[in-house]
C-alpha cells in the first residue's frame, strides 16, 4: 500500500476528530515552544556575550590576580589589608614596566566599584571604572563626542570622566553632555567625553578612581600584544613577570581572547543544554500525551482494525497507520510549536529587549526530536493494533 | 474451490476443552451457491471464521482454492482475504468515516491498486448494486439495504473466488432482505461462487445448496423437513 495513501489516511483520521488531536498536540507544541524559546535565550547570552568579547580584538590579554589568597588570618579580607606582612603589592609602575616587552603594546590597570553619580538633582548609582589612556586602544573604545581619559588626567589625578550614553541620558536626557559637571560621591567632575555605546558607566583616570575606592594593589589589567601572532610570547612574558612577583602560579590567572571565549562557551553551553534539557522533558510529557491518546484510539477503533484486517490488512499495513498518524500528531506540534515559538521570540525581542538566537539547527532538531518522540510513543499503541486478531477484532463492540 | 476434511476447532472455556467443531467434512465447487445452515452455538461461526481464512483449523485439512493454508502465517492469510474472499457481515461493518465509495475502495488499496483503476472499479461495482448516485454518502446517511448493497459492493471489488456472507439479511427488513437476496442470485447467476451462513431456514431454503451443521458436525444430507433447528 501507497505511502501517500497512509499518509491521507491518517491526516482523515486526525481532522475527524479536531478537538482530541489539537489537545494532544498541544504537549508537543508547548515542548518544541519551550526547547525553541529556552534554547534561543541561552544562544543568545551566548553570541552577545561573544560578540562583545571578540569586539575586544584579538590581541587582547586579561591578568586576575587574586589578592585574597596571599596572607594568612584576618589579613586577606581585601584589598584594603594589602600592604600588611606576607602580601605582594603590585603597583601601578610594576604593571607599566610590562611595556618595556618586545610584544607588549600597550598597558591599563582597571580598578572598578559602584559609586553614587549626581548631577543637578538627578541622582544614580554608576558603575565606575578607573582606567589609563591606553585602555581605550585596548578594547577598541569609541567615542561619540569630546575626548578619552590622557595621561595628563592620570598623573595630576585630574577630576574628568567619560560617561555612557545611557547614564548621559539618566542624568541630563541627552546625550550632548561634554563640558557638564556632576559629582561623584561628593566629589565634583568635570565630563570631557561621551562612549559611543549604550552602557551607563563613568570612566575616570585609573590614580583617581584608585584613591576613591580605597584601592591599593592592583588586582585586574588588560594588556595588548603588538599583534594577534605574538600573543603567545607576550603571555609568557607576563606569566614570567608575575611569577617572579608572587612565586605562586595559582594567585593570577592570565587568559587571552581566545581561552576567554572557550571559558565563556563553556559557561554557556551549560546554560544552553539545562535549558534545552528542561525543555526536552516537556517534550516527553507530550510524547506521553501522544501515547496515550493512541492507546483509546486503538480501543475504540477495534472494529475497524477488525474490518481492515478482514479485509486484507496485513499486520504491517495496521502497525504503518497508526504509526503514521502518531508522527503527523507531532510532526505538525513540532511546525505550529517551531512558529508558536519564533513568535513569542519575536515579542521577547521587541518588546522585552532580551538578545535572542535560534540557529536552524536548533529548529531542525526540535523538529526531529518531536518527530522522533512521535515514532517511539507511537510504536507501542501501533504494534498493540497490529496485533489484534481479526475476528477478535470484529466481534469487539 | 472448498475442501474440508476432518476439519476440528478446539475452545478453552475455564478447564473444560470445547469442540466447536468436530471433525467437518465439506465440499463445495467453484460456481456454487451454498448456505450453511445452523442454530447458534451450532460451530457455524467458527466454520465460518475458518472458511473465510479468519482462524485456522486445530486439526484437518483446509484446501482453499487448491492451497492448503492450515499452516498459512497471518500475513498470508490476510493476503489471501484480501484477493481472494469478499466479505458480507451481518452488521455490514463498513468504515462510518468513509464514504460509500472510499469504502469500497478499502481492499483495493491494500492490493496495491492505483488511484485511477481504483475510481474506475469502485464505480463499476457500485453501478452493479444500483449506487452509483449514492457513492458520496458516508454509511449514517444510508438506509440499511443501502449499507448491505455497499458492503456487497465492496465485497465484488477485488474480484474475488469466493463471496462469503454471514447472515447478510439479519439486520434487514424482509422486504430489503429480498432485495438483497436476489442481488446474490444475481451475482450467481454472473459466475461467482457464494457461501451463506445462516440461522433462517427460509433463507438457506433460497439457495440451491444448504449445508447443516449441528454440534460442530455436518448432518447427512437429509430432507429438509427432518431437520431441527
Amino acid at each position: 500500500m501507497a505511502l501517500t495513501q497512509t499518509i491521507s489516511m491518517a491526516f482523515k483520521a486526525i481532522a475527524g476528530n479536531k478537538g482530541r488531536s489539537f489537545l494532544t498536540m498541544l504537549g508537543v507544541i508547548i515542548g518544541v515552544v519551550s526547547v525553541t524559546v529556552l534554547v534561543a535565550i541561552g544562544q543568545g547570552a551566548t553570541s552577545s556575550v561573544t560578540d562583545s568579547i571578540a569586539s575586544m580584538g584579538t590581541n587582547l590579554l586579561t591578568v586576575n590576580i587574586q589578592t585574597r589568597r596571599v596572607g594568612f588570618g584576618g589579613m586577606n579580607r581585601s584589598n584594603r589589608s594589602a600592604g600588611a606582612k606576607g602580601t605582594v603589592i603590585l603597583k601601578l609602575n610594576d604593571v607599566l614596566s610590562l611595556k618595556e616587552n618586545e610584544y607588549i603594546q600597550y598597558v591599563s590597570p582597571t580598578v572598578s566599584g559602584s559609586l553614587t553619580v549626581k548631577a543637578g538633582s538627578t541622582n544614580t548609582n554608576a558603575s565606575v571604572t578607573g582606567v589609563l589612556p591606553d585602555y581605550a586602544s585596548i578594547v577598541n573604545v569609541e567615542l561619540a563626542s569630546g575626548r578619552y581619559i590622557i595621561d595628563a588626567d592620570v598623573e595630576n589625578r585630574s577630576a574628568v570622566c567619560v560617561i555612557g550614553q545611557e547614564l548621559a541620558e539618566d542624568l541630563y536626557g541627552n546625550t550632548n553632555v561634554v563640558g557638564n559637571t556632576l559629582h561623584v560621591d561628593g566629589r565634583r567632575f568635570r565630563i570631557v567625553g561621551v562612549l559611543d555605546s549604550e552602557s551607563s558607566e563613568l570612566i575616570m583616570p585609573f590614580t583617581l578612581a584608585q584613591r576613591m575606592l580605597e584601592s591599593t594593589s592592583i588586582s585586574t589589567f588588560y594588556l595588548s600584544a603588538t599583534e594577534s601572532s605574538t600573543v603567545g610570547r607576550a603571555q609568557a612574558a607576563v606569566e614570567r613577570f608575575l611569577y617572579k612577583k608572587y612565586k605562586n602560579d595559582s594567585t593570577y590567572s592570565i587568559m587571552n581572547q581566545e581561552q576567554m571565549l572557550e571559558t565563556v562557551n563553556e559557561m554557556t553551553g551549560t546554560l544552553s543544554l539545562m535549558l534545552g534539557g528542561i525543555a526536552g522533558i516537556s517534550l516527553l510529557v507530550g510524547g506521553i500525551g501522544i501515547m496515550n491518546i493512541m492507546l483509546v484510539s486503538v480501543t475504540e477503533r477495534t472494529r475497524e482494525i477488525g474490518i481492515r484486517k478482514a479485509i486484507g490488512a496485513k499486520r504491517r499495513n495496521i502497525l504503518l497507520q497508526f504509526l503514521i498518524e502518531s508522527v503527523v500528531i507531532s510532526g505538525l506540534g513540532g511546525v505550529l510549536g517551531l512558529i508558536a515559538g519564533y513568535g513569542l521570540m519575536q515579542v521577547l525581542e521587541n518588546v522585552l529587549g532580551m538578545a535572542m538566537s535560534l540557529s536552524a539547527g536548533v529548529a531542525q532538531l526540535a523538529m526531529g526530536f518531536s518527530m522522533g518522540v512521535g515514532v517511539i510513543f507511537g510504536l507501542y499503541p501501533a504494534n498493540k493494533a497490529s496485533k489484534l486478531k481479526p475476528i477478535d477484532a470484529l466481534h469487539y463492540s | 474451490m472448498i475442501v474440508m476434511h476432518g476439519v476440528r476447532k478446539e475452545y478453552r472455556m475455564g478447564d473444560n476443552v470445547v469442540a466447536a467443531l468436530d471433525g467437518v467434512d465439506i465440499h463445495i465447487k467453484p460456481r456454487e451457491f451454498v448456505s450453511i445452515i445452523g442454530p447458534s452455538g451450532s460451530g457455524k461461526s467458527t466454520l465460518m471464521n475458518i472458511i473465510g481464512c479468519l482462524d485456522t483449523a486445530d486439526e484437518g485439512t483446509y484446501l482453499f482454492d487448491g492451497q492448503e493454508i492450515s499452516d498459512y502465517s497471518e500475513d498470508e492469510l490476510a493476503a489471501i482475504r484480501n484477493r481472494k474472499i469478499g466479505f458480507v457481515f451481518q452488521q455490514f461493518n463498513l468504515l462510518p468515516k468513509l464514504t460509500a465509495q472510499e469504502n469500497v475502495e478499502l481492499p483495493l488499496i491494500y492490493q496495491g491498486m492505483s488511484t485511477g483503476k481504483r475510481r474506475r472499479r469502485s464505480r463499476e461495482v457500485l453501478d452493479r448494486v444500483g449506487l452509483l448516485d449514492r457513492m458520496h454518502h458516508k454509511p449514517t446517511e444510508l438506509s440499511g439495504g443501502q449499507q448491505q448493497r455497499v458492503a456487497i459492493a465492496r465485497a465484488l471489488a477485488g474480484n474475488p473466488s469466493l463471496i462469503l456472507a454471514d447472515e447478510p439479511t439479519g439486520n434487514l427488513d424482509s422486504k430489503t432482505g429480498a432485495e438483497v437476496m436476489r442481488l446474490f442470485h444475481e451475482l450467481h447467476e454472473a459466475g461467482n461462487t457464494i457461501v451463506l451462513i445462516t440461522h433462517d431456514a427460509k433463507i438457506a431454503a433460497q439457495t440451491p445448496r444448504a449445508i447443516h451443521i449441528h454440534d460442530g458436525r455436518v448432518l447427512e444430507p437429509m430432507d429438509e423437513s427432518e431437520v431441527v433447528i
